[in-house]
């Protein structure tokens, strides 16, 4: 049973050491929620509607912070200070639907959500995720168990299967979550590298059940920081691990639930935990899985080797390759489209979920299919997609 | 008309239907070419083929408002925006309190609108002209950005002003416009109107010390005219604001950064003294006291451009309804100032004084001192990043009468602390109040410029936000070398 939820609120600050006291946002506001004193320009949270009308104005980037916290600030306080205060550690129990907690991890996910054409809606049976228990200063310190390639000696693309090892501290995950990796080092300006956030390839019980670890898909980018960095690590080395993050882009709990899932790449680890979650808690759910994956070539394609064993009674699989000669190039919107009559069939079914993960190009090509294969079945996939990301049942995670 | 979205249809972006408004289109159709001429001349030296990321306004409403891309500067969109019509407006203040704002000018009082225009427009290009040497001395490539940054939006403005010189003014405005472009920085035949826009701007210091001051002068002009009850010169000023607030961040971060780094450098090596001068140099950085020095020249220089302490002109300018004071509609008075007063510093019997004047003519210093008053909280900004480090220093704005060449204390020498001095006693003291040639100098050595995307020059701080959130190695500029 899920823990009653205190109500959280993601309040708008303005940093008082950036801010140069232009008004711009003062004047821009349509609401006017900003004022201020002889010190500081301020947002009174209780007029505030995130309408972001303030942020692009702002000449300093002062506007663009935020704090979670359970009692907003007063305006008196704000006024008083010099500086923004910290974040202040939440319990796991009381994140609610924030996905994270740091700024810079926040708008990581932004980013990522960003094709979902709206707000992130969590899917109503997914368990209820712990969100940034562990933060840059104070990091889990994870163990590597396992580095193995996962792509074919000959293919380009050097893809790896990571495990991490959480030994006894605590850093409970689900499906579809991610955590941020702090590559050791610094950078040419003597700064701490950013983190890099990377998604769960694990079911939420670790690697094999029972076991207090997590797994990782990285493929190495040629001069990628944190790639290059993990790829590298040999059994035994240490990580610095944040989060984990994420409350929206969850593997759904309801046996019922029919999951499309379409990736490419490194966009399968979290498809990968989902079909292991399932394969564990419900092997005989009514509920369909579908996995439209895209490669250049079967050995470039993370997971190949064990993917085919897995049954399909419990996973329909949908392999397209662009690249393999002397066959034509299929992509993911390709095998949508040619398997319409159970796509559309399994989206007009109230249970189903849609899942896109993989890089940025994907989105536009597998809209457009599902566009296809809804008029094809008189559905309307421009008003069908509102409905079940509102519903929490369109996810959406691009790079 | 969709007023929030600019009309890109025509070649000068617009969000006033200059598509439907022929005769005027074809007068900025006309003036471009030579707009387009002078930024060549008199922009940035060196780097018009050089993408730079900019900041363009798209729209006026605050979702479009600021779109960030790689741009060549001679390509830039300068356009013609205005903040969207309020519907109801009326004058606020002057002698025609309460009618209804003039969407054309007002017959009685062109001559008077357009000079008022025409001196605000002629700042515009004139810092362009000021700044063209600075990109090949730039501290990083993000400095570089934003001194382009300002560079583009100060041309934007330019053209805001020619606009309402094109559309409202005839003949007379079109004369106007094009002497906008013919005028020069610094020309001994045909120099800009304003003193402080003549000046050099020689160094980044300098740079930052004028976007901040200067341009902060720029501010609270426009806000003045963006209380005018000539609805269009209101409008174009106040989104003009929005951009003019990009200037006053590059000053005052820019100054704090400079401030950051020497205090940094200070602690580093041990030295407490601030006027350990020479040991502080070796370090790379600008001492303290050459940083109050800079300031003290640039804010004096600043308080010039508010005109004389007593102005018919600028009581004119008010009973009109053309130009307002700073924040006019928060002032709880009667906005007419028939019989109010308001005191004046002046020079009375040799001694510095201060002195009732009828509100009227003195709005002037009632802007000047709004002016200063927003200057001090800044440098207070400033005081605190030095106390931060732990370094013993404060920087002051010099006294209202010292180093004036306009007004009351024009032919008197004063202190920063606004002591009146003998000429012989000036003589002696004036290099430790103005930056010498031989601060000049050594500012001078350490203009190297750094363009290593992230690397910064010696002797200033990094700073602690990326322009548009970009991470600290982003490569602001891509730098084309001109053949």
């Amino acid at each position: 049973m899920n823990a009653p939820t205190k109500e959280l609120l993601k309040q708008h600050l303005i940093d008082p050491e950036i801010c140069i006291r232009c008004n711009t946002c003062e004047e821009t506001c349509p609401v006017d929620a900003i004022t201020h004193d002889g010190n500081n320009y301020v947002v009174d949270a209780a007029i505030c509607n995130h309408c972001m009308d303030c942020i692009s104005p702002c000449p300093t980037g002062s506007i663009d912070n935020w704090r979670v916290v359970s009692k907003a600030y007063t305006l008196e306080e704000q006024f008083s200070w010099s500086e923004l205060p910290p974040q202040a550690e939440m319990g796991p129990e009381e994140a609610g639907t924030i996905e994270a907690l740091e700024q810079e991890i926040e708008s990581l996910l932004e980013e990522a959500r960003s094709g979902l054409g709206g707000k992130p809606v969590a899917p109503h049976s997914a368990s209820r995720p712990t969100v940034n228990l562990h933060n840059r200063n104070k990091p889990a310190v994870a163990t590597v168990t396992g580095n193995f390639r996962l792509t074919h000696a000959d293919a380009d693309s050097d893809v790896r299967h990571i495990i991490l090892d959480f030994g006894d501290q605590r850093f409970p995950v689900l499906e579809g979550q991610s955590i941020g990796i702090v590559p050791a080092g610094t950078d040419a300006g003597g700064k701490p590298h950013n983190v890099r956030l990377y998604s769960i390839a694990s079911s939420r019980d670790g690697e094999k059940p029972n076991t207090n670890n997590l797994a990782l898909t990285v493929k190495r980018e040629p001069g990628g920081v944190c790639s290059n960095y993990l790829c590298d690590l040999p059994r035994g080395a240490k990580v610095e691990v944040t989060g984990p993050f994420g409350a929206t882009f969850l593997h759904p709990d309801d046996p019922a639930a029919n999951i499309i899932m379409i990736c490419t790449g490194t966009g399968s680890a979290p498809f990968r935990a989902f079909t292991e979650h399932r394969r564990r808690s419900m092997p005989d759910a009514p509920g369909r899985l579908l996995l439209f994956f895209g490669a250049r070539s079967p050995q470039a394609l993370p997971y190949f080797g064990p993917l085919q064993k897995v049954p399909d009674k419990l996973l329909g699989k949908y392999l397209c390759y662009s690249r393999v000669p002397g066959e034509p190039r299929v992509y993911v919107q390709d095998r949508i489209r040619s398997e319409a009559a159970r796509v559309a069939a399994l989206l007009k079914d109230p249970n189903t979920h849609v899942y896109i993960c993989g890089l940025k190009g994907m989105e536009t090509g597998v809209n457009e299919a599902f566009a296809d294969v809804c008029r094809g079945g008189s559905l309307d996939w421009a008003a069908l997609r509102t409905t079940m990301r509102e519903s929490g049942r369109y996810h959406v995670e691009t790079y | 008309m969709d007023i929030m979205n600019v009309d890109y249809s025509t070649k000068i972006p617009n969000n006033v239907n200059l598509a439907d408004d022929r005769q005027v289109l074809k007068a900025l159709e006309g003036w471009h070419p030579g707009y387009i001429d002078w930024w060549q001349d008199m922009g940035p030296e060196g780097f018009q083929e050089s993408l730079v990321y900019l900041r363009t306004a798209v729209s006026v409403d605050p979702k479009g408002w600021a779109k960030f891309d790689y741009v060549r500067m001679p390509e830039y969109r300068w356009g013609v925006l205005l903040a969207p019509q309020e519907e109801g407006r009326l004058v606020n203040f002057g002698k025609h309190k309460g009618e209804k704002a003039w969407q054309e000018g007002p017959g009685e009082y062109r001559a008077m609108l357009r000079r008022l225009i025409v001196i605000q427009g002629d700042t515009e290009p004139a810092s362009v002209e000021q700044q063209r040497h600075l990109g090949r001395t730039a501290p990083s490539l993000y400095d570089m950005r934003n001194l382009f940054q300002v560079n583009v939006e100060e041309g934007r403005h330019l053209w805001a002003m020619v606009y309402l010189l094109h559309k409202y003014f005839g003949r007379d405005g079109r004369e106007e416009a094009d002497e906008l472009l013919r005028r020069r920085s610094g020309d001994a035949d045909s120099p800009r109107m304003l003193g402080a826009f003549n000046e050099k701007t020689p160094d980044w210091l300098s740079f930052f010390m004028f976007t901040y001051f200067t341009d902060r002068d720029g501010k609270m002009q426009l806000e003045s005219l963006a209380q005018s009850g000539f609805d269009p010169l209101s409008r174009t000023c106040r989104f003009m604001l929005t951009e003019e607030a990009h200037h006053m961040f590059v000053g005052e971060t820019g100054v704090g950064r400079v401030l950051q780094r020497t205090c940094e450098a200070m602690k580093a090596a041990g030295i407490d003294d601030p006027y350990d001068i020479d040991k502080i140099r070796t370090l790379g950085v600008i001492d303290l006291p050459t940083i109050q020095k800079k300031l003290n020249l640039h804010y004096s220089l600043t308080l010039d451009l508010f005109g004389s302490e007593i102005s018919t002109n600028a009581a004119n300018f008010y009973n009109a309804g053309l130009k307002g004071r700073f924040q006019e509609t928060k002032i709880d008075d009667d906005h007419q100032l028939t019989n109010a007063t308001y005191p004046v510093l002046k020079l009375v019997d040799g001694k510095i004084a201060k002195v009732d004047e009828p509100a009227l003519t003195a709005l002037n210093m009632r802007l000047r001192d709004d002016y200063s008053e927003d200057c001090a909280k800044g440098v207070e900004r400033w005081n605190k990043v030095i106390e931060k480090v732990g370094v013993n220093f404060r920087l002051q704005l010099p006294h209202t009468a010292f180093h004036r060449q306009i007004g009351e204390f024009k032919d008197v020498h004063a202190t920063p602390s606004g002591v009146i001095i003998s000429d012989a006693e000036w003589a002696k003291k004036r290099g430790d109040y103005l930056p010498s040639d031989s601060d000049a100098a050594f500012i001078n050595t350490l203009m190297k410029p750094e363009l290593e995307p992230g690397k910064y020059a010696s002797w200033i701080a990094a700073p602690r936000v990326g322009i548009d959130n970009k991470p600290g190695d982003f490569e602001y500029v891509k730098i084309a070398e001109a053949a």
